[in-house]
């Protein structure tokens, strides 16, 4: 009984794979090459997957072959002198972070998640809690290698002048299969964060917290509550963070680069499609709001701070065998207060809870073709699943584009071709770098054939 | 404790690769043998820069059994001590090829037994002269009992268990312990895409529990834990009704 072979690989059949989301599923069929050498695309259509922690189809491939990555997950290099370290692109950040940190250096930008992949991160161009200091993700890539569509691969950089690397930071794994990444990562003292939790009683407020420069830290952050209404629609609490300094620190501490290892517990089981319903969000959110509105100043482990989920291993199996729905968008400082409290406002009415309504400010735009963040706010959501929500998330991509705004890849598993189109106007650019790459069409995924970015 | 070189053979093996930064992690040093130059060079950066342990690429050939010697020799020279070795070199091969084409046969028999055996003799006279180390090699829960549908690569497995057997008792009287390691079916590249296994474990898991098994002289570790319960009961059926199995 040997597995049929692509590419001289074998295939192993995946069955109703989704997103971290879990919504929606598709039956997939993989390779994941064990060797450097053997990651190359393989068949008609191909489509690199890293760690699966984009949220809706991005990295689903149910007409052609996903490439497995995560065996390629080697860390090459570091140089001490340029802060860059150089690893296989099935690397996780959580990879990266067990090994520098004790070295005094951390990731220069990392979304809420440790699990996912280097290549993944560059190709979602992800951004963080300091995206108003230092950008997304490929701001802090050196270079990067990507095997093209003909298997030649290459190296490409924001230095070199190609247009290969704008396309590929954010492109979704259509350009080619990231292969490599240099990242330069960013010197720390501690492995612990000095935090700063304001509570905001109304989106003015929240907003004001956001922008005032006299409450700005390198990493921040507004957790909403969305089914305030009224005068206290858009509370929340403030969340700013800074590494924290050796002599902020209590004195037992021996190594200040150094925590206590710590173990994730999975998720034990798949709750109820009905446990989680606005009854049970509103008291969470309560509690939430009480408890994290009480602290004020405190030092958190690095974790803590970015990484409150992981903890929990799966811990998407909260929402249920139907899975969830994230959203996140993005809206230009023009429009972005009036924009936002529309949405919170239909949130509210409609009581479409979230357990994560996580309020942003972004910074300038970067130049990656397809790359989500804009100068303005952005906003995130998931919902769990339910009748009526796909009408419900239609009516939030209206406000959106009548807003100018955006709504962001790597979460999405639903929005319409258009509404995609009027979002990232420089698709065309990016187009016309992927037809002279990939001029056959051999990198598509779900994700691209409903948006119409590539076969 | 000492925490001296230890050569893995075989180390671009998905259980090796994990079994290398365990043990960095310990404070090894490391020499990484194996085939292929480019993905040994990867892997000994992989390692250094996970563990901060020294981590150096060796070639290796298992086949090449009248180099064995040479290249121990030639190692320990480099080394200046071998505290232990690590064999994780193998090959699953494919039965129905196997019986109808005898290259494919020898090919999993060797790789399995003969070339194991070759390396673990030379092995095993420099670590008894030095009196002290120990030997951990890779064998299978396959070797436990045969099955049409991978007794040559469970016969060679069988065999190495049997070769370790002897092996731990000849060198126990000199102080170098031997552990036989039989790991259920892991998650590699050996196993990619098979149907239907049962309990397949992650290699990071498997490593962890051979290191640890390493530290406490183990004879014999079932990993993970269950198989060592799910072959004493493969054991007991009786070969009458066992034959008759599509096992």
């Amino acid at each position: 009984m040997t597995p049929e072979r692509v590419g001289g690989l074998p295939t192993k059949r995946l069955e109703g794979l989704g997103g971290w989301g879990r919504f929606p599923t598709s039956d997939n069929v993989a390779v994941r090459p064990e060797k450097f050498r053997q990651l190359q695309p393989v068949g008609a259509s191909s489509l690199a997957r890293g760690m699966g922690r984009s949220y809706g189809d991005a990295a689903l491939n149910s007409e052609g072959t996903l490439v497995l990555t995560e065996r390629l997950d080697r860390l090459l290099e570091f140089d001490p002198e340029s802060g860059v370290l150089r690893a296989e692109a099935g690397a996780t950040l959580a990879d990266v972070l067990a090994a520098m940190v004790p070295r005094g250096w951390f990731v220069p930008v990392t979304p809420g998640t440790k699990f996912c992949s280097l290549g993944g991160c560059l190709a979602a161009d992800v951004h963080g809690k300091n995206h108003h200091r230092d950008g997304t993700f490929s701001a802090h890539v050196a270079a990067a290698e990507v095997v093209l569509a003909n298997g030649e691969r290459v190296v490409c950089s924001p230095d070199d002048g190609s247009e290969l690397f704008w396309a590929t930071a954010g492109g979704m794994g259509l350009t080619g299969i990231v292969s490599e990444v240099a990242l330069r990562l960013t010197p720390i003292e501690t492995a612990t964060m000095r935090v700063r939790h304001t509570v905001a009683r109304d989106l003015d407020e929240t907003i004001g917290l956001l922008t005032d420069p006299a409450h700005d830290a390198r990493y921040t952050v507004a957790w909403l509550d969305c089914l305030a209404s009224g005068a206290r629609l858009g509370r929340g609490v403030y969340m700013a963070g800074e590494h924290a300094r050796p002599e902020e620190l209590p004195l037992r501490i021996e190594d200040p680069l150094r925590l206590a290892p710590k173990r994730p517990k999975p998720f034990p089981f798949d709750l109820p499609g009905w446990a989680l319903n606005p009854v049970t969000i509103r008291a969470f959110n309560a509690v939430y709001n009480w408890v994290q509105g009480r602290r004020r100043e405190f030092l958190c482990p690095y974790e803590a701070f970015f990484y409150p989920l992981d903890g929990i291993h799966g811990w998407n199996r909260m929402y249920g065998k139907r899975g969830f729905v994230q959203y996140q968008y993005v809206l230009p400082t023009a429009t972005a207060r009036q924009g936002t409290k529309e949405i919170l406002e239909l949130l509210s009415r409609e009581r479409k809870a979230s357990f994560l309504a996580v309020l942003k400010r972004f910074g300038p735009e970067g130049p990656g073709f397809l790359s989500f963040p804009m100068e303005g706010l952005t906003l995130a959501l998931d919902i769990p699943f339910s009748e009526g929500l796909e009408r419900f998330l239609d009516g939030l991509d209206e406000i959106v584009v009548a807003h100018g705004g955006r709504v962001y890849l790597a979460k999405d598993s639903r929005m319409s071709a258009q509404t995609f189109r009027a979002g990232y106007p420089r698709l065309g650019e990016f187009l016309e770098v992927k037809a002279a790459v990939d001029p056959e069409g051999r990198f598509g995924s779900d994700l691209s054939r409903r948006l119409g970015i590539g076969r | 404790m000492t925490r001296g070189p230890v050569l893995i053979l075989g180390a671009t093996s998905g259980i090796a690769r994990w079994v290398a930064v365990a043990l960095g992690q310990r404070g090894h040093s490391l020499w990484l043998a194996g085939r292929d130059r480019e993905e040994l060079e990867r892997l000994a950066q992989d390692v250094s820069l996970r563990t901060g342990a020294v981590a150096t690429a060796v070639p290796f050939d298992a086949m090449d059994m009248d180099g064995h010697e040479a290249f121990f020799a030639d190692l320990v020279s480099r080394a200046g001590i071998v505290e232990g070795v690590v064999l994780a070199f193998g090959y699953l091969g494919e039965q129905e090829r196997g019986e109808r084409d005898w290259r494919e046969a020898r090919a999993i028999l060797d790789q399995n037994f003969t070339a194991a055996a070759s390396v673990l003799l030379v092995a095993a006279r420099y670590l008894e002269e030095r009196g002290q180390g120990w030997v951990c090699a890779l064998s299978s829960v396959a070797g436990d009992r045969g099955r049409m549908s991978n007794y040559l690569y469970g016969s060679a497995k069988a065999g190495l268990s049997t070769f370790l057997q002897g092996l731990r008792s000849r060198l126990q009287k000199s102080g170098v312990h031997v552990l036989t390691v039989k790991p259920g079916p892991v998650d590699t590249g050996m196993t990619f895409g098979l149907p239907k296994l049962p309990l397949l474990a992650p290699p990071e898991r498997v490593a962890d529990d051979i290191v640890r098994a390493i530290d406490r002289r183990k004879d014999v570790l079932y990993t993970p834990r269950p198989w060592a319960l799910i072959m004493a009961v493969f054991r007991a059926v009786p070969e009458r009704i066992f034959k008759k199995t599509r096992l």
